[in-house]
Parts: structure tokens; sequence; C-alpha cells
């Protein structure tokens, strides 16, 4: 979230779109229920299903699955040709001013480099600003330049007229109309729309893509960076922010810090590329101190090993031969039997991934599978025969399970990391059951047992192993308040003002936050960002200060939020180019004081750069202002396009001939997948998965409680499909998609209703997850078996919301 | 409890205390602000210890699919097509026992003691005391109490009587992560949905309004609801509920009598035992519907052994 959950509150508008907070987010949605009740907001939900959200909803639109950036791209087209932008942001904030490249062009669905051989773009150079003889970005304050952004932005988006939109999504054209009003009518300055979002828009194969035409927008509206606006992300469980943040992805280190690829064998060129200089004058450009964040991790990592003469450890970070080892790439991997072992740790794929078929046959390719959970997951038992709902031969399966209990949250002391991006830490509540250890203990154990296996018998590449700062109480289980205190960073050296010569920290003591670290290896911090959450002062994410001073729910002495305890992010731009908040009664959040920037919330700025220095809101762009123009940034295209989802209802893209632009062009296919997507003939049904309230993922199926309240698989059914078929509610039904099937009962609904698109029916089936083969739920089909094994351009996150089935009644 | 001042029991003349006072309170749900996440049934569970089966699914959101004497309290959806505005509603009812200020289950127990009302408003059933004859099922205008087929005595919902006692909310209320329950004394719930009521109409609800029907007197569970002029849409809610005539009957002509027929039992039943013995059922033999039932079939039109 660039904003946070409390912050809600101060909204005039609340679109729900790519999600369903109510249904997925009861405890945030209240700040929802906030705005509605204390600032008269009003509630918009577009979804393919009426859903919870919409239950509460004033006004609510349907979409068919996957068009969402037709609909915002319209959306897009309706604020500019009706002059609902809000223009002092818009001009100052944004980079509409700024002139791209000669030969950047859009033909016939596809931006310019396309390589249809490597299904990419591997030429990315005219996607991006064109630069003056004075090193910096040209602009046109004018905006009459043919090629400055927002001329191209116009451009691109006048194909999306409501007519159009409305049957590529289905949505009514009055309907969707009557939505694009009213949230046109937030970018008068002072007034605000938030969007709340989730997998919704994240699990397409344009995910990235839909997100970004949702930012867009934002900008547009002059929406971001103020209080009670912002594009939210709802995260799915109560640490996956902080699993990104502390960098468990295949391709990033801690702190969004980035693995080198092969290619940069180099230190210097490694830090050099990282290190944006500004783009335009004045401007703050904040990763210009890449290299202080990444030498502090090294040191955070290896200690006293990581030096100036070996470059702070660079030869032992891995080195990455492909893009990314994304979980689609390894499963395909396993599949192909490259994979021996695989540690599956707090995660479920053969019911979280998609085509279950291909996961279990990739499972019982592994020599050996290790399960940390502390549930006995599906997964654990992928190799158990359960009748239809996994029917396999146990026999020929020889993959060797280890199943290590681990405990749950409330057994442990820890930080979580909330959407709002909130350190929050919790304390153990209760003794974990058996023989359950932290998995902070079992990593370690391993650990100290491959580090000894290393000192004794050698082997390949043993120093990052060997020279891993291990300075820890307990060897076999760090504490968790030493690894907090870890990655929050501390002083190796005395640490000073450069300008000043003041000690700012004595070696030893905890650092105030990430402006203390330096790149001559005197400082340590295991994620930079993180930096300052347990100061000298100590741990900050344990303050429970609920003080409001301002009634502005911001909220500052309660946990702390990455970057420097900042509730929202870019929050300069909620004041104007003169440095007051656009709208002083309702919406102050920081201001500029005559002599330094302050407020409600903590400046996401320089706190002494004045207004009339011309430095811009958006500090971590090199080039001061937000992009509309994601230049090089996006796989796709520097702006989102619609593109059909890979298995598409209609089976065509009503916006280009295109044959190589139906589906999104620079999504990755492996090619035994290909092979299984299916036809509209076959399959009609546009189909999409979703969580229900009653249950958590695939875990509160072993609770009863949460049984009780939602026992058995179900699938719903609009009335009209339900009708043509003979089905009716309770009957039990057959989903197939190319891929397998499952049989659910049938849920016949009037809030899936038949949509028109590009001139034909289209009826929506919705397919909770949630239920599998173990468990105290009633047993059912893994919902995954149906979804196509394709992901985002950008992120590879699976297609799980948009694909094609068929329903039969048994 | 005899801290929570009863001032009504069943089938009982005795003059209650009268002395103190307590306020009346009532819970108040706003189905506008409801999104049928099911957080209360699962308190509700929790709190009172109760552990229903898991159950099925029958083709709708509704998990149970009815109440039970071991789930007091449920979610109902029910679909409605507004003719007026064209749109579609989703309309989430959290159902239980409503806490009638003259509750006709009270009216319709034969059995000392096993319903009392106290002076807060809270309608408490005590199972120890309750005979599982299920008149209380007969006298609800809501359908609401449910007899176990465990120790064949009636439950439902006791509004946390153990909670509001010592100053604490009802579970349910605590847990509600959107405020659409929420706990006070009568007077301020009312305040409160008269706030909420002219939100709803700014919205285009013109008929929002308060559900505290008079046929029972109000009651201590009150709905916000978009449309108090039809309270059937959601999923049944009584448009005007009243105490089947059956019971007035049973409590003005009938009940002396079977008291006097049930006492009659009790008495031969002791004779019996004193003479005989304990009466020992043989394991195959049915054990036969409880003595009560014989004694008025014309008000028990409920059979307590089948759920409704």
């Amino acid at each position: 979230m660039t904003n946070h959950w409390s912050d809600i509150k101060n909204a005039d508008l609340v679109l729900i779109m790519g999600g369903n907070a109510a249904e997925a987010h009861p405890c945030g949605f209240k700040w929802v229920t906030e705005a509605k009740a204390h600032n008269k907001a009003r509630l918009i939900v577009v979804d393919p299903r009426f859903n919870r959200s919409a239950s509460v909803a004033d006004l609510y639109a349907p979409i068919r699955t996957g068009t969402d950036i037709a609909f915002l791209g319209g959306l897009i087209n309706y604020l500019i040709a009706n002059d609902k932008i809000q223009h002092e942001y818009v001009r100052n904030y944004t980079d509409v001013s700024f002139v791209v490249k000669e030969g950047f062009g859009f033909e016939d669905g596809l931006f310019n480099g396309y390589d249809a051989a490597k299904r990419s773009y591997p030429d990315k150079s005219a996607w991006g600003y064109e630069i003056g003889a004075d090193g910096y970005a040209v602009v046109d304050p004018t905006l009459s330049h043919p090629r400055c952004v927002f001329n191209l932005l116009k451009k691109h988006y006048s194909r999306y007229t409501p007519e159009l939109v409305s049957s590529i999504c289905g949505t009514p054209q009055e309907t969707m109309l009557k939505v694009w009003d009213a949230i046109a009518e937030t970018a008068q300055p002072g007034k605000a729309m938030t969007i709340m979002y989730a997998l919704g828009w994240t699990q397409h194969t344009v995910g990235s893509q839909m997100i970004r035409t949702g930012a867009m927008v934002q900008l547009l509206l002059g929406n971001i960076g103020m209080p009670g606006g912002g594009m939210n992300a709802l995260r799915g469980h109560s640490n996956i922010q902080g699993l990104t943040d502390l960098g468990l992805l295949s391709n990033l280190l801690p702190g969004y810090l980035t693995l080198p690829g092969d290619a940069e064998q180099d230190y210097s060129a490694y830090i050099g590329k990282r290190t944006s200089l500004p783009l335009r004058p004045g401007q703050l450009s904040y990763w210009q101190h890449y290299e202080k964040f990444h030498v502090s991790l090294m040191k955070a990592w290896f200690g006293k090993a990581a030096t100036a003469e070996n470059n702070w450890a660079y030869d032992w970070l891995p080195k990455l031969d492909v893009p990314g080892y994304d979980v689609l790439k390894v499963f395909d991997m396993m599949f192909q039997g490259q994979v021996n072992g695989y540690f599956c740790q707090g995660f479920n794929p053969i019911a979280a991934f998609p085509n279950k078929a291909k996961v279990g046959a990739a499972l019982a390719r592994l020599k050996y599978l290790v399960i940390m959970d502390p549930l006995a997951t599906d997964t654990s038992e992928f190799w158990r025969n359960a009748g239809e709902f996994n029917d396999v031969d146990t026999a020929a399966i020889q993959t060797t399970v280890f199943r290590l209990p681990t405990t749950c949250f409330a057994e442990e002391d820890g930080s979580l990391v909330n959407s709002g991006r909130w350190l929050q830490w919790h304390w153990k509540a209760a003794e974990p059951p058996g023989e359950a250890r932290t998995d902070i203990a079992i990593m370690a154990g391993l650990f100290q047992r491959l580090r000894a296996l290393y000192q004794k018998e050698g082997g390949a590449f043993a120093a990052p192993i060997l020279n891993l700062d291990w300075p820890y109480l307990r060897p076999d289980e760090p504490g968790p308040d030493e690894l907090a205190r870890e990655f929050s960073g501390k002083a190796l050296a005395d640490v000073s003002d450069p300008a000043s010569g003041a000690v700012l920290a004595k070696a030893g003591e905890q650092l105030a936050g990430f402006a203390q670290l330096r790149a001559d290896g005197s400082t340590a911090s295991g994620c930079w960002i993180f930096s300052g959450a347990w100061t000298q002062a100590g741990n900050q994410m344990a303050r429970r200060d609920n003080a409001d001073p301002y009634g502005m729910g911001q909220t500052l002495g309660w946990a702390w939020a990455w970057p420097a305890n900042r509730r929202i992010l870019y929050n300069r731009a909620s004041a104007d180019p003169s440095g007051q908040p656009w709208d002083p009664v309702k919406k102050r959040l920081v201001w500029w004081n005559g002599k330094s920037w302050g407020g409600t919330d903590v400046p996401d700025f320089k706190a002494d750069s004045p207004p009339e220095a011309g430095m811009n809101p958006f500090i971590m762009n090199p080039e001061g202002v937000a992009r509309l123009f994601a230049v090089g940034m996006m796989a796709e295209g520097p702006f989102p396009e619609h593109y059909e989802p890979f298995e598409t209802p209609i089976g065509r893209n009503p916006l280009h001939g295109n044959a190589q632009a139906i589906s999104n062009p620079a999504a990755r296919v492996f090619k035994n997948d290909l092979e299984v997507f299916g036809q509209a003939e076959e399959f009609p049904y546009a189909a999409t998965t979703y969580r229900l309230t009653e249950h958590f993922h695939y875990w509160t199926k072993h609770c009863r409680l949460a049984a009780i309240t939602q026992p058995e698989q179900f699938v719903e059914i609009g009335e009209a499909l339900a009708m043509d078929l003979g089905i009716k509610a309770g009957d039990r039904v057959k989903v197939s998609s190319n891929r397998g099937y499952i049989k659910a009962v049938a849920v016949v609904t009037k809030r899936l209703r038949p949509l028109t698109v590009d001139g034909k029916t289209v009826h929506h089936v919705g397919i909770p997850i949630h239920w599998g083969f173990t468990g105290v739920a009633k047993n059912g089909f893994i919902t995954n078996t149906l979804t196509p094994f394709v992901g985002d351009g950008n992120t590879q996150t699976p297609e799980f919301k948009s694909f094609l089935v068929n329903v039969e009644k048994v | 409890m005899a801290t929570q001042d009863i001032i009504a029991r069943s089938a009982t003349t005795t003059p209650m205390p009268q002395v103190r006072q307590p306020g009346e309170v009532a819970k108040l749900i706003d189905t506008s602000k409801c999104i049928g996440c099911k957080a209360c049934q699962v308190a509700c569970s929790e709190w009172n210890e109760l552990r229903d089966e898991v159950g099925s699914n029958a083709g709708t959101y509704d998990n149970p699919n009815d109440l039970s004497a071991e789930s007091w309290t449920l979610m109902r959806f029910a679909e409605y097509e507004n003719p007026d505005s064209g749109n579609l509603e989703w309309l989430i009812r959290k159902d239980g026992c409503m806490h009638c200020a003259e509750p006709g289950c009270l009216a319709a127990c034969p059995s000392p003691g096993a319903i009392v009302k106290y002076a807060n408003g809270i309608v408490d059933f005590n199972q120890d005391k309750c005979i599982g004859c299920g008149y209380c099922i007969t006298g609800c205008p809501f359908d609401i109490p449910r007899i176990s087929q465990k120790d064949k005595k009636a439950y439902k919902c006791t509004l946390c009587s153990d909670r509001v006692a010592v100053g604490l909310e009802p579970a349910c209320v605590k847990t509600c992560p959107t405020g659409a329950i929420v706990f006070g004394s009568k007077e301020d719930m009312q305040v409160h949905a008269a706030e909420r009521i002219v939100d709803l109409k700014e919205r285009g609800f013109a008929n929002a309004g308060l559900y505290d029907p008079d046929g029972v007197g109000g009651t201590h569970v009150m709905y916000v609801l978009h449309h108090a002029d039809q309270p059937s849409l959601y999923a049944g809610l009584p448009d005007a509920p009243a105490i089947s005539p059956l019971v007035s009957l049973w409590k003005g002509v009938a009940k002396p009598l079977a008291l006097l027929a049930m006492g009659a039992t009790v008495l031969a039943g002791f004779f019996h035992y004193v003479r005989v013995g304990p009466n020992r059922v043989d394991e195959e033999e049915d054990p036969g519907e409880p003595t009560v039932h014989t004694v008025d079939p014309s008000v028990h039109v409920v059979d307590p052994n089948k759920q409704p």
C-alpha cells in the first residue's frame, strides 16, 4: 500500500476493483465503513461477481474477468476528453511534459522492438525520455510537443472509447459511465479516491499492467500521496509484505536491492547501473545511495569477511543466469526432472500453484521433499491416493518426504509486516505442540550442519558458507530480537555527520535509520528499508501508542512503518507546489512551515528543501516525478494495453486484429503448457477463482470452526446459465478445463449475470479455492486442477483469475 | 444469575425483586454494514463452547444450514432485485434470539424458571430446569429455540448474559470487524440507529428504518434495515411478529389444567418410584416422547425431536 489501512477512513471515494476487501480483508474493511460513516464516502465495486464488498457498496459494476485495463484505459480516455484531471498536480508531479525518444511507437497491438520468436521486447532502447545536451531529460511544459508523454498517452487511450470498452468488458455502458463520472469527481484538488486491489489484479498475465493503469488513473486525478488516496495492495497473508521486503524472491535482495545477472561480474558496473543520477535539475534521486544500502547488507551478512579489497564479497553473491527462478520456472524445471530436492517452507504448492496435475507430477520426480509447516498439508501427502481428489499411483512415487512441524505465528515472538508496511512486533502466546520448532531453529540447524560438512570435507564454492557471519547467542537458534536488530542495522565504527563531523552513532550502537548507512563498511544493515525499526531507544515495532493528535489516523507512535516510519508514501504530493496541503482542513498531511517540512506524517522528502527549490515529490525516481510513461521498466511496454486472458472466451482481441497481440505478447509460456490451453468451443465459460471470508487459503480446512461455517466445496453459477444447463442450487456439478476437472455443489445465484461481450453472451463461473484432500472440512478437489500454468509478464504470478471451463450436471 | 435481576420467570407467580432498576440493554445489528463474514458465528461458538457438526453445502452461503442447539446465531443471505432502483441487493442478516420484551417463549414455557427475563431485557434459558417440551419454539414468533438431540433441552442465544453481567459486550459484538453489531443501552442503540437511518436515506434507501417490533413489546436485539417497510425480504424476518394465539390460550385456560395434569403425572411418577423403583428402559425400547407431550397436544404444534 502506498497508504495504510487506517488512512482509508480519509477517503472521499473508495474503489474496490481487482479485490474483494470485505471478503478477504474483513478486519481492514472496517476503515471503509469508517470512511462511509464519518466522511460520507461512496463505495464503488467493479468485479465479475456481485460479492460481499458489493453487498455494502453504493454502486456496483460487473466486468468480464481479465479486462480491467480496458475499463481503466477507457477511464483515462474519459478523464482526458472531459478535462477531469488535477492539472496542477499532473503538470508538476508527473512526467506529462517529458519528451519521449524518437523511434518509440505502437502499432497493431505491439510496441516497437518486438521479437516474436523470443516472445519479448529485447530492444527497449526507444522506451525512454529524450536526453538533452545538458544530460537531463527534455521537457516541454507547454505540452505541445507531439512526443511529450501527455500527447502520447492521449493518443494511446483515444482508442478506448466507451462503446469499445463496454463491448470488451461487458459492463453496460450506462453503469460504466456512472462509475467513471463518480471517479472523475476526485480530480478536484483536495478530493481523494483510494483504490483497494489484491489478487484480482495481480493474478493475470497482464496483472502488473492492470495495477499500473490504476496508478496512472490515480496520478491523473492527483490522488497519490494524498491521505485517503493511493494505490493500496491488500496483501493476502499477514506477512507477505515482509516476504517481498526481505527479498524472498529469486531475483531480489533485501530492501528491493537486486541480484546481479551473469553478465554483471564487475562490482563497480553493478553498482553504477543501480546508482541513478538525477534526470532533472534539483531532484533527489534517492537510489543514488544504492551502494550504501548494498555494502551495509554485505557487512550484515559477511561481517569482517566483507572488505573493500574483495568488493564487499561481491563474488560470493549468486549471479542469475535467467531473469529469475520464480515458482512457475522452478516447477517447470522439476517437471522436466532437473530438480532433485525441494524445501517447502510454509507453502502448499500442490494446492496453491496452477495445474495440479503438473505440480503433482513434478513433485513425484524429486528425490526428496522437505515440508516445514505447522499443518499436515496436501503437498506433504501428494503421494497418497485420496480417491478422485488425488488419484495417484502411490507405489510409483519414490520421493522421500520429510515433514518438519513448525511453530505457528502465535507460538513465537517476531515481527509481521502488514499491507500498510507497518512492522508490528508480536509476542509468543502459547507453547508449540509436540515436536514443533521455529522455522529459524530448523534453518539454523541445517546451516550449522552444512557448514560443518564444508569445513570437514571442503567442496565447490565453500567461501560464502564458511564466511557467513553468525554472531548469535545460540548458533542453533538465533533469537528473533537478534535478527531484528540485525536487519535494522548498527554502526561497526563511529558514524559521523559528513557536514558537521558530529558523531551520529558510536561503534556498536544501533543506527537511527538508513540515512546513517555508509558505503565504507562502517555500518551493517540486513535490510535498509527496515533501518530504524530497532534503534538505540529499543524496539520501535513494539510501540503501541495510538495517539492521533491531528485526527488524521496516522498514529506515528503505533508500531513502526518502513521507510523511516512514514505512513504515506510520496506524501509531499499531498501539498501543492508552494508547500501547502491541497485541502488544509481534511487532508493535511505534510507541509512547509517556512523552515522545514513537517506535519501529521513523516515527510517523504528532503526535510529542509524549500518549495521554491523545485525538488519534486517522487524522490525515488531520478526524474523526481511520477511516471505515466513506464520507460523500460515493464515487459509489455510503457503504456498498459488490454490483452485477452490466455484462455479467452471470445478468441480475439477487439482492439486489434494482430494474432500475436491477442494475449500478452511478452508473457513467458512453457511449451508443455501451451499445449493444454483450452478453447472457447470446448470450454465456453469464463472462470475465475477466489477466496472466501470463512477460510484462509488451505489452512483453515484443518480448523473445525472454520469448516463449520463453510464445510463443503462449491462453485457459483449464475441463474441464467444454471437454467440453460438444468442445474438447481445444491446439485452436484462437474467443472472441467483442459487440464482436469473438479466436482462440487452448485450455488446458483443472481450475483453472477451474463455479460454481452463482443456481441456474444459470456457466462462466468466462480470457483472458490480452500478445499483439498486433507483437513476436517469435507474433503474436495484441488481447485487449481483447473487453472493454467502461465503467469504475468513481469512477476510471473499465475493467471488464477481468468481461464475457461465447461460445466455439466453430475 | 442473581446478579442479573430476574423480573419474570416461566410458570411462576412468586413476586420478583423490584428494588434495583438496571437499565435495559440492546444489541443493534446494522444490516447495511454487515458483510456476512460469520466472525460472529465463530465468536459465539468460541465463547459458549459450542461445536456444531461440519455439515454440508445446500447450495447457499448459509452455513450451517439452520440454527441448532449448537449454532445459536447464523448469517442468512437473501438476493433481492430491487424493482425501484433496478439494482441487485445481497441482504445479509444475522439471525438469532431477539430477546423480546414480551417473550413468547417465556409465556409458553410450562416449567418453572426454565426461562427467565432479566431486568436488563435479556431472555435466558436455564437448561437445568428445562423439560424439553419445545413449547418455547411454539411460543417464539422468530423460530429461534432449538432442542438439543443430546440432552433434549432447549438452547438459544443468551445475549452472552454471563459477559453482560460483568460489564462486557456479547462475544459477537466484540468480534464484529465492521461495527455492524453494536451493544449498549437500548436508548443509546435507538439513537445510533437513527443516525444510521439518516445516512441510509441519504444514500437512496428511502424506507430505511429500525426493526423493534411492537407485536412482541419491542426487542433487545434490533436491526437497522435498508427496507424497514419489508422486513420479510431479509430471509423471512417477520413483518409483524406476535405471540401465537395458541400461547395465549395456553396461558389463559389450558395451562392451569395442564399444570394440574402435569402435577398428577409427577405425583404418579413419584409413587411409581416409591413403590416400584426407578423406571428402567429396555435398551432396545424407544424411550418415547417426554411425558409432558401427552398433556396438551393441542398447543404443541412443533415436534422438538425434529429440526424445523
